[in-house]
């Protein structure tokens, strides 16, 4: 069965768990989230629902999305995102998701929004080699030869070549839960996650 | 409290020593072998240690055979039986890694009696 939840991400620390080893975690702030809307085959094409993590000033939001959430009987939320999910009668509207929905042991594909580089060459963007740095090398960094002269007389579409790197959408597949605490819906992962603290994250269970 | 101190507070281990770097510890081990639990005793120089709440850790040094052995254990791990103190040295600066060239005679330290 397909779940998840939307968190935040705290930080990272250390546990020695198990008695065992030190294991680096990431400690994500994981629900309370709440079912604002349900989506199914029959009026939208797929099942899935729509869940709403944090608080957020009722004046803040426009008028549109006031009346989403009013029609859900819920209060506002910061953020919404989708969640497919194969049984949708497995969920109500306004029911609420914790972080219990995830044991130690369980395995999480967590998705965020990585950390923003800003415009960078392609040795840090794309791993190329480089160039020497010193015996007469006048080649240091630079992309060096994009493939054409007279054949192909173009650029090939794809070309790995400097640009914006990061903050963009990332997933990591198969992190393990080491620990959850369901009373204050903390869910620490061993290894890292994507973004930046308070950066938002979704949680689903491993596909793999 | 934020969930992150928390975390670390929980794991904080309150039993161990004073120490400082120049100090000779002796820290009991314990290590796994397949199915058994078996401590052991590294006896040597604190030559630094790295201070960070639970994430504290010392580095300590030892002549083993000849060869100068250096482990770094997480003073809060549950597998750190206890350590000893056995002496303190007067060293003048908090990281000793001048030692790990020294040899001998020239390696020791002055105990430090109050």
């Amino acid at each position: 069965m397909s779940k998840g939840i939307i968190g935040k991400k705290l930080g990272m620390t250390q546990v020695f768990a198990g008695g065992d080893e030190l294991i680096p975690v990431t400690v994500i702030q994981a629900g309370p989230c709440k079912v604002v809307q349900k989506k199914t085959l029959d009026v939208d094409g797929y099942n899935a629902i729509q869940i709403g993590f944090g608080t957020a000033k009722a004046q803040r939001v426009n008028k549109p999305s006031a009346g989403h959430f009013k029609k859900a009987g819920i209060e506002v939320a910061r953020m919404l995102r989708e969640l497919r999910v194969e049984n949708i009668d497995d969920y109500e509207v306004g029911q609420e998701i914790g972080a219990d929905i995830f044991k130690p042991g369980d395995y999480v594909d967590i998705t965020g929004t990585s950390k923003g580089k800003g415009f960078q060459g392609v040795i840090k963007r794309h791993g190329f080699g480089g160039g020497r740095a010193t015996h007469g090398s006048e080649f240091h960094r630079a992309p060096g030869a994009l493939g054409g002269h007279t054949f192909p007389g173009k650029v090939f579409k794809g070309q790995k070549l400097p640009g914006h790197m990061g903050s963009k959408r990332v997933t990591v597949q198969n992190l393990q839960v080491v620990d959850v605490d369901p009373v204050r819906n903390i869910i620490l992962v061993r290894g890292a996650v994507p973004g930046a603290k308070n950066g938002a994250v979704m949680l689903r269970n491993a596909v793999k | 409290m934020n969930p992150i101190e928390r975390i670390e507070m929980n794991q904080m281990r309150m039993d161990a020593p004073a120490m400082r770097s120049g100090d000779k510890v002796r820290v009991h081990y314990r290590i796994r072998e397949g199915e058994k639990v078996r401590t052991q005793i590294f006896e040597g120089v604190m030559i630094g240690q790295s201070r960070g709440g639970v994430r504290s850790s010392i580095t300590v040094r030892k002549i083993s055979f000849g060869v100068g052995v250096e482990r770094i254990f997480p003073i809060h791990s549950p597998l750190i039986e206890k350590v000893e103190l056995v002496n303190h040295n007067r060293v003048r600066r908090a990281k000793l890694y001048y030692l790990r060239a020294l040899r001998g005679k020239a390696a020791r330290l002055k105990e430090l009696r109050k």
